[in-house]
């Protein structure tokens, strides 16, 4: 079952990192007006990086599904708060953020909150 | 921890509209599912019937619409903002969806959600005080 926690959060985490860097190749919107919302939509699904994100988070949800559908609710969902941290890290190492003490331990907090509201 | 007010101004305003969109997306699906019913038959004949209901409920069709604008909003948010800082940050969904549960609908909130609310809303407010952007080294001239 860990495998399979390790796939949800790892695709999923995978994912997000892809689509972050396939929309900071297209760069900061300068309004949003919808018909620039649009043009920015279909550059952003141009790129190879948006649809290798999008398979990966489809990965990530239908794993999720297969696993719910066997084992302890109670263990999956909260495991899967994980994801927070594997995110920081890769954002971190992976887009070079600049993940700041404060924001670590803001990460940290979230990822326990998550996981004990999903708890019960 | 020096972003722009006007850069924050519009992160703060597409965050709460992505929070949003998430957690009217997720009641709508949930309500749209109740109402279809619960999977018991996995004949194939059955299963097309479940599939054909699914998509024939409005709400479905809502939740769906609400997790397409869900989606877009995070794309437009993740053409500046960091991911490390617009993940932790859409957490605030889940605290609210367990306040308005209590508040609106009187569900129980056992004690170990309640540490999860205030952790989710003291780790929020951490990430929120960073820097939204920290890796835009070349500004699109406007």
């Amino acid at each position: 079952m860990i495998f399979f926690i390790a796939i949800v959060v790892l695709s999923g985490t995978a994912g997000d990192l892809a689509v972050s860097h396939a929309m900071k190749q297209i760069g900061e919107i300068a309004t949003l007006r919808p018909s620039a919302i649009w043009r920015v939509l279909v550059r952003a699904f141009r790129l190879a990086w948006m649809w290798i994100g999008l398979a990966l988070m489809a990965l990530a949800f239908f794993s999720l599904l297969a696993l719910l559908s066997w084992a302890d609710v109670s263990i999956v969902v909260p495991a899967t708060a994980l994801s927070y941290v594997t995110a920081a890290f890769g954002a971190k190492y992976l887009l070079h953020e600049d993940v700041a003490p404060l924001r670590w331990a803001g990460v940290f907090l979230v990822c326990a909150g998550v996981a004990l509201l999903s708890l019960s | 921890m020096n972003a722009e007010p006007r850069t924050r101004r519009r992160t703060y305003l597409l965050l709460g509209t992505m929070v949003f969109f998430s957690s009217i997306g997720n009641v709508l699906l949930s309500k749209g599912m109740k109402q279809v019913g619960q999977v018991v038959d996995f004949s194939p004949v059955a299963l097309l019937g479940m599939f054909f209901k699914t998509f024939m409920n409005s709400s479905i069709w809502l939740g769906i619409f609400s997790m397409l604008l869900f989606f877009v909003c995070y794309l437009l948010l993740l053409s500046w903002a960091d991911l490390s800082y617009v993940q932790p940050a859409s957490a605030i969904g889940y605290a609210m969806v367990a306040l308005l549960g209590y508040v609106l609908l009187g569900e129980s909130v056992s004690p170990a959600r309640w540490v999860g609310v205030l952790f989710i809303s003291g780790g929020v407010a951490l990430v929120g005080g960073t820097n939204p952007s920290t890796t835009r080294s070349d500004r699109p001239c406007e």
